[in-house]
């Protein structure tokens, strides 16, 4: 089968090459024929890739070692729920899975805007079979995922044991599919500038489709953290790692691109503003999904060496450079349509925000780039370090809180003073209470920007929850409708304000947990005997018993061996149990005993974590196997061809062994509070992005609304 | 030889499925029907905007003055949009798109 996917693969370059063609020369000539032939060229494409994916799936759970990639990244005893997820670990089946979500991306809007946007949606079309073309190009020259084995192994290397993780079967495709999503409103701003429209009809043909690919992108984001917390055993969420920095800046972007092109909508401002957010973004997704894959800059998420790391900086250059080009060729068309009317506007604070949040990005940029910087001006590769990250962004995150609860208050065009008096007057008494309440009955004033952030959160959550309030009742004076009528019909018939709002309250919400569980974490790293007991933040931690397992650990990840402890924690009269652990994986490395094999491969935390929406208790065990080295030596020269049963034999005399006569093993213990919000706050802001996403009533019943509307022209027309 | 197989047999459906347009040449699409599908969209944004307008000195954010130029302005600029389709409407065959 691995011949069907390369043949697909091939096809679907060449039809790609060809969408490109038949619409530029469509778009020319105005010949329509072969603008829908260029389009059908872009379904074509995802068919193809759509059938190369599932190739590939089929082989890696099929256990197919004739495909190379399966046999790099599967094996037999890879779960099967890890088998699926095998795909999109290694750089190949990335590639692949970047190409077919952008076809899919790109066949849906292009099959929804086929009877609209005439002039633009041919070079839009022309600017995505570009961006397949190069994926489709770099996979058949140098990645390709269906290079195969002459003489296939019995069994594969398996999947790398840090990526058997839930979250870790939807984070990928999760960021992936924001990356690429973010193409598609890319392309249709070329599109815009090469057909000379820059209004904003492309921008009402694609926002929905930005606003799909933000919500991917955080959710990827979400999830990655998610991961981090709870699988590589340091205890945190976010590390500013290369890769972390590199998909939080095309969200960044991104966020400010869904603001600014309200304004543009509205009142035609920020035009040039907007196409070079739209460009930056997709070239910072192009670049986030180069930093993942190249190994350019050292970080525990980029799994293996790249061969196409030039390749990539060609094609980031070339975006660059064309974008940057067409962009400074239009400018005279590219002049607003009004001029801000008043600094006290939503569309002034709107633009406050953009540079808050590009602001953010290029501190992100520097700090994340600087060991290129440092290596290229001094010879020595340098990093600025976690400390450097919050204190550059701590100040501008503040800031951006404070605008997410100013920006919902204000009308478009003017607000007067004593209007904008009028609605704050509220949110900043709740702010002063929390203050109190806050200094009075807790420790926050210990870590002032954390009390700041704490207020600057109930700022927000009561300016949304004003704005609900006020909303409903100015419907319900308007219909007489009784309260939670009003409500939804509200929020139904303004999905896109009040989807917003649900994600400005997640926001602050999600602050709310970083900012608690970044500044009041305890934090201990003990070495502890069986019986021993230490406190962390109240909590007595007693290890119990040492645990041993062969096969089926806790997370199901296929662990050979795992060793871990049983732990009883006590706080204020109540009791629960933890149960940390580590798993061993296998190695095939030949110079190692056959019994050394089982123990020196990778080794992850499990680490166990009792959550709680005020506080998290979080444990992790490094348990000391050096006890084991002289009889793991000692039966590796006695049984260096012992059968399977035997080994396992052995295996389980050292487990017993480790759990009769432990070691101590090392243990950290981390009390954070709030730290649930950080996902709950993610969950808020999903929930709200697909709120303003949904197609709203009036596009769902267009025909009641024309006629509606043609009464409507007619009262118009009278007055 | 499997990879020829494949390579020919999808060529030659790829092949058909993009040649069909160009075997049509004579159905062109209506350039009103764009048009019409672009006003509409304009006509739903608009009419939020106005929406958005009323909501917000509703709630006491816009006063009366500023509400009344705005939503005026809105209107202008929406009256605009109807004109536009009620011209082209008269000209689209029935089986448009949004009937």
């Amino acid at each position: 089968m691995a011949g069907v996917g390369s043949a697909c693969l091939f096809i679907a370059l060449l039809t790609a090459l060809y969408a490109i063609a038949a619409s530029v020369y469509g778009a020319r000539s105005g010949r329509r024929e072969w603008v829908t032939s260029g389009r059908r060229a872009i379904y074509c494409v995802a068919g193809l890739c759509v059938i190369a994916f599932g190739v590939l799936e089929s082989a890696f759970l099929r256990s197919d070692f004739s495909f190379a990639l399966v046999a790099e990244g599967s094996s037999i005893e890879t779960p099967t729920f890890y088998k699926v997820t095998a795909l999109w670990a290694t750089q190949d089946g990335s590639l692949l899975l970047w190409v077919t979500l952008l076809s899919l991306f790109s066949t849906t809007v292009l099959f929804l805007t086929r009877r609209s946007l005439r002039d633009i949606a041919p070079w839009a079309t022309a600017v995505l079979g570009g961006v397949a073309a190069f994926f489709l190009l770099l996979m058949i020259g140098w990645e390709n995922p269906f290079d195969t084995l002459a003489t296939p192994p019995a069994d594969g290397v398996g999947l790398n044991p840090l990526l058997r993780h839930p979250a870790m079967m939807i984070h990928p495709p999760m960021l992936y599919t924001g990356y690429v999503g973010f193409s598609v409103p890319f392309a249709f701003a070329i599109g815009a500038l090469v057909a000379r429209r820059p209004g904003a009809d492309w921008i009402r043909a694609t926002r929905r489709f930005a606003l799909i690919a933000w919500t991917f992108l955080g959710t990827g984001i979400m999830l990655g953290a998610l991961w981090s917390y709870t699988e590589l055993g340091w205890g945190g969420y976010w590390a500013w790692d290369p890769v972390e920095n590199a998909s939080l800046m095309p969200w960044l972007v991104g966020t400010a691109f869904l603001h600014s092109i309200m304004v543009q909508e509205k009142r035609g401002m920020l035009k040039v503003w907007n196409v070079s957010l739209i460009c930056a973004t997709f070239t910072l997704a192009l670049l986030g999904t180069f930093l993942v894959r190249s190994g350019i800059l050292d970080s525990i998420h980029a799994f293996g060496a790249s061969t196409i790391g030039v390749q990539f900086l060609v094609f980031i250059g070339l975006v660059v450079a064309l974008s940057a080009g067409l962009i400074i060729s239009r400018l005279p068309l590219l002049r607003s349509e009004a001029k801000l009317d008043s600094l006290l506007s939503r569309e002034a604070f709107f633009l406050l925000n953009n540079l808050v949040l590009v602001g953010l990005c290029l501190v992100i940029m520097w700090g994340t780039f600087f060991p290129l910087i440092s290596e290229a001006l001094t010879g020595t590769k340098a990093s600025v370090g976690p400390p450097w990250f919050d204190r550059l962004v701590t100040p501008l995150a503040l800031v951006l809180v404070l605008l997410t609860g100013i920006g919902p208050v204000l009308a478009w065009r003017r607000f007067t003073p004593a209007a904008l008096w009028r609605v704050l007057a509220v949110p900043i008494a709740a702010t002063g209470a929390a203050l109190v309440l806050l200094l009075a009955f807790t420790d926050a004033a210990d870590s002032w920007t954390s009390l700041l952030m704490f207020c600057l959160v109930a700022f927000v959550l009561t300016v949304v929850s004003q704005e609900l309030w006020r909303g409903t009742a100015a419907r319900r004076t308007m219909t007489g409708e009784s309260w939670p009528r009003a409500l939804g019909r509200l929020t139904g018939r303004n999905r896109r304000r009040y989807g917003g709002y649900l994600v400005h309250a997640g926001i602050a919400v999600l602050f709310l947990g970083v900012a608690a569980s970044s500044a009041f974490v305890d934090q201990r790293d003990v070495r502890l005997r069986p019986g021993d007991s230490f406190e962390v933040n109240g909590y007595q931690v007693t290890y119990r018993e040492p645990t041993a397992k062969l096969g089926g650990d806790s997370g199901g990840t296929g662990a050979p061996i795992s060793f871990g402890a049983v732990l009883d924690v006590r706080k204020d009269g109540k009791h629960f149990v933890l149960r940390p652990s580590r798993n061993y994986y296998s190695t095939a490395d030949p110079s190692l005993g056959t019994i050394s094999r089982l123990f020196e491969g990778e080794a992850t935390s499990e680490v166990d974590v009792r959550w709680g929406l005020t506080r998290n208790f979080w444990m992790a065990i490094r348990p000391d196997i050096g006890s084991l080295d002289k009889p793991i030596r000692e039966a590796d020269a006695k049984f260096a061809n012992a059968s399977g049963d035997v080994q396992a034999l052995i295996v389980a005399a050292l487990a017993e062994r480790y759990r009769r006569d432990p070691p101590p093993a090392a243990f950290r213990a981390i009390s954070s509070p709030f730290v649930v919000w950080i996902w709950i706050g993610g969950g808020i802001v999903v929930l709200g992005a697909l709120v303003a996403a949904w197609p709203s009533p009036e596009a769902r019943l267009r025909r009641v609304r024309s006629l509606y509307s043609a009464r409507l022209g007619q009262e118009l027309s009278r007055a | 030889m499997e990879y020829v197989l494949a390579l020919v047999v999808l060529a030659l459906l790829v092949a058909a499925v993009l040649s069909v347009p160009l075997r049509r040449r004579g159905q062109e699409e209506h350039l009103e029907e764009t048009r019409l599908a672009e006003l509409r969209a304009a006509k739903e944004a608009k009419y939020r905007e106005i929406r958005d307008a009323e909501l917000d000195h509703q709630m006491g954010k816009l006063s009366r003055d500023d509400w009344r130029a705005v939503d005026r302005d809105l209107r202008n600029e929406a009256i605009d949009i109807l004109r536009e389709l009620d011209r082209l409407e008269g000209k689209v065959p029935q089986g448009g798109m949004d009937r």
